[in-house]
């Protein structure tokens, strides 16, 4: 068996539901790390990637940091993966794309009761929100997506058994689904 | 226009919608002529009359929405008393279209693609008029004005703003010059309504389609299918009834030929579809009129009048018993996808305009599923002067494979910009020479679906050996910037995907965004290779031509033109395809923050 492929995946913009899928591999998951080891991931805490094979990304891009995290990914990645509805479109988080990012600040933090402390947050330390979110391939290249929010567990496996074994990945009749 | 109220749909708008449904027959299939008329009426559909309309003609509501939701000319909901729609062909562009737009969204105080405040008045883009001889042009309630000044917008905001009825408007406006240049056997014909009738009577149905056979007269839409093939299938198929419709969806950007031919030649044009009733043996015929054109509607309801009264049209036409053909005028309503013959019958049967999957063709499953021959309005005017000629001596003319003569409809750069006559085979260097084009770079033949060729190239000939073509023809001069005019031409696919197809709607919206991208300065090497992907999903996966012919602009400007894209493009391997810097900007501001996290550096 010839050196493990080094996996590093994170969720931007997203809700983590594409992680949930990758984790529905169940059992596979033991197949998987005979094949892979991970880098940086929510499944290690490792918190920056160090030279990677395959980077997994779910959700769009909606601050600077996400776009600091994209940048670190496609400097690792050989290969680098969109993989869900947000990532790929912008999916959920960009029904704030028809709004002015201003007037939400506004409403949220100085209008709205309750929430409202008098300022919008200005701390250096939070990444300032883009005025749109965006899908991942409008900021970096991607290399490959996988359609599905989220993808099924089966569809993933697939893709990755496939990349991993050198075929191109390819998501046959059931494993792409529009319902 | 009416704001949108139930209470204000009174008993006197009840009795008109009731009585436009008789006129129609209470006929659900006539849906769009009676929606376009509802939208004339209110200068919108109302939400009661959906209602109404779903109860007399005895269909769903949703299926009311949802033709009213497919066609640019319908509104369901107010879209201001006066709906302005510039005409954005690219030549339109040429002659400062755009900058004409904005002036008047100024003048009005408002912004393309928003109705005024005040509900009077909305200004939009909308695809090639086809007035591209006499632009800019634009549309208003409908009605046709070409020749836009600054200081003819300027007038147009003055009577908006004084809300002039538009009968009321300087007739000099909405004067459409017919602009013909050279003309040939179809254009200096000089039969008389009747000619060729009376000959093709004495011949029969089966001796005209073998005579057209004969002639190898070929459709003249842009495919080149032989039309006496045609007839004939179409007469021996198995049907009910049998139906010819006329094809005068004009849409291809930069064609204008079938106007022109409607405006001078509509007898010939009628004689040409009721000799084809002979040989198919129909009674009905459509003549399928694009939104565009209403302005020509009443006249050629007066010449089909006409035609009654002098039995060319009706029961027993020239006295033969058993030959009876009637022809009814269907408008179309801002759809360029139903120039598809499929999605014409479609569009023919009140439905959204979504091409049918093809087998089986429309000569044996048409209109109503019945067999039905459609035609370009040129083809059965060259059909008629074929058979009054001879089929042989038509043959003589042009070249073997593509006989008789074509109108091309001359546009852009070029001192006479019309309607040119030639025998099939003339080369694009001849046709820039007789219109005056000078230090020309390209010619988009046949439109945004058809070649752009360039210099090394205007060797060649119009014909089905060679350049196929329906007829536009438009100049591009070396001040033109290509990439431009692919980039219009994307956007045109863009917006009239009909949606059916996931290809093509999201293909060429990709499309457009690529180009988009690439205008913006955020382009890449990386994004041409896009473009080819896309042009092999869209090529191999799209349900009709329109997805398959989306790329060709931009393959054939590329081809021919690669600098035009490649000095747009950043030498990087990828770029993002936005300001990321410029996309914090407005957080920024809210936050007050210019600390070194509060900015994106390029990179990569």
């Amino acid at each position: 068996m010839s050196k493990k492929l080094r996996v590093a995946t994170t969720s931007l913009a997203g809700c983590f539901g594409c992680h949930m899928s990758l984790l529905d591999i169940d059992e596979r998951l033991f197949t998987l790390l005979e094949l892979v080891e991970f880098d940086r991931s929510p499944i290690t805490d490792i918190k920056h990637c160090g030279p990677c094979d395959i980077g997994i990304i779910e959700g769009g891009v909606c601050n600077a940091e996400n776009v600091h995290v994209l940048r670190e990914f496609r400097r690792s990645c050989k290969i680098l993966i969109a993989i869900g509805a947000c990532a790929i479109n912008g999916g959920l988080p960009a029904q704030r794309n028809h709004l002015d990012l201003g007037s939400c600040l506004t409403e949220v933090y100085l209008t709205e009761p309750g929430l409202s402390h008098g300022h919008i947050p200005n701390d250096p330390e939070l990444p300032l929100p883009l005025d749109k979110v965006h899908p991942l391939h409008e900021v970096v290249k991607i290399d490959y997506f996988i359609p599905g929010c989220p993808p099924s567990a089966d569809a993933i496996w697939k893709f990755l058994t496939d990349l991993i074994a050198g075929n191109t990945p390819e998501l046959g009749h059931g494993l792409i689904k529009y319902d | 226009m009416l704001p949108d109220n139930e209470l204000r749909f009174d008993a006197s708008r009840q009795i008109w919608l009731d009585q436009l449904v008789a006129r129609h027959q209470t006929d659900a299939s006539r849906l769009l002529q009676i929606l376009r008329e509802v939208q004339e009426y209110f200068g919108h559909i109302p939400q009661p009359a959906i209602s109404r309309l779903a109860e007399k003609l005895s269909i769903p509501r949703v299926r009311i929405e949802s033709v009213g939701s497919f066609y640019s000319f319908l509104h369901l909901k107010p879209h201001g008393e006066y709906r302005v729609l510039f005409s954005d062909n690219i030549t339109d562009r040429m002659l400062g279209s755009e900058a004409l737009m904005q002036q008047m969204c100024q003048q009005l105080w408002l912004q393309p693609g928003k109705v005024s405040e005040d509900g009077l008045v909305s200004i939009s883009p909308t695809s090639c008029t086809g007035m591209c001889d006499q632009g800019p042009a634009l549309l208003v309630n409908g009605r046709a004005i070409t020749r836009l000044t600054h200081q003819r917008v300027q007038e147009i905001a003055q009577l908006i703003r004084n809300r002039t009825p538009l009968n009321n408007w300087p007739s000099d406006f909405f004067h459409v010059d017919d602009n013909i240049r050279r003309s040939g056997l179809l254009l200096d014909n000089t039969l008389a309504p009747g000619d060729v009738l009376r000959k093709a009577l004495s011949l029969g149905g089966q001796k005209i389609v073998e005579a057209v056979k004969t002639s190898a007269l070929r459709g003249r839409g842009g495919a080149g299918f032989p039309t006496g093939l045609k007839w004939e299938a179409c007469r021996n198929a198995q049907g009910s009834e049998h139906y010819v419709v006329c094809n005068a969806d004009e849409g291809e950007p930069g064609t204008f030929k079938d106007r022109v031919l409607l405006t001078r030649q509509a007898d010939l044009v009628f004689e040409g579809m009721t000799l084809c009733a002979l040989a198919v043996g129909s009674k009905k015929g459509f003549l399928y009129l694009r939104g565009e054109y209403r302005y020509m509607l009443e006249p050629l309801q007066a010449v089909l009048q006409r035609r009654r009264d002098n039995n060319l049209l009706g029961a027993k036409i020239l006295g033969q018993s058993g030959f009876d053909f009637d022809i009814d005028i269907h408008l179309g309503a801002g759809a360029y996808i139903c120039g598809e013959e499929s999605a014409l019958i479609e569009s023919l049967e009140g439905k959204r305009g979504v091409p049918r999957s093809r087998p089986p063709f429309p000569v044996t499953h048409g209109y109503m599923q019945q067999p039905t021959a459609v035609d370009n309005v040129e083809t059965f005017c060259q059909a008629a002067l074929a058979l009054h000629m001879g089929a042989e001596k038509y043959r003589a003319i042009g070249t073997e494979k593509s006989t008789g003569s074509k109108l091309i409809s001359v546009s852009g750069d070029c001192a006479y910009p019309g309607i040119y006559e030639y025998p099939f085979g003339v080369s694009v260097r001849e046709i820039l020479q007789e219109c005056g084009a000078v230090n020309t770079r390209a010619v988009q033949v046949s439109g945004p679906s058809g070649v752009c060729v360039g210099e090394s190239e205007f060797g060649r000939k119009l014909g089905f050996e060679d350049i196929p073509t329906a007829g536009a023809f438009m100049v591009f001069d070396d001040s033109r910037d290509m990439f431009e005019v692919a980039r219009n031409y994307v956007h045109f696919f863009a917006h009239e995907s009909c949606g059916f197809c996931t290809p093509c709607r999201v293909g060429t919206s990709m499309l457009k965004q690529t180009m988009d991208k690439i205008a913006a300065g955020h382009g890449t090497k990386y994004d041409l290779n896009e473009i080819e992907n896309l042009d092999s999903v869209l090529q191999n996966t799209s349900h009709c031509g329109l997805g398959r012919t989306a790329c060709n602009p931009v393959l054939h400007t590329l081809k021919h033109f690669r600098p035009a894209y490649e000095n747009k493009l950043k030498s990087l391997m990828f770029s993002p395809a936005f300001d990321l810097d410029g996309s914090l900007a407005r957080a920024r501001q809210m936050t007050g923050r210019d600390d070194a996290g509060a900015h994106l550096k390029e990179e990569i």
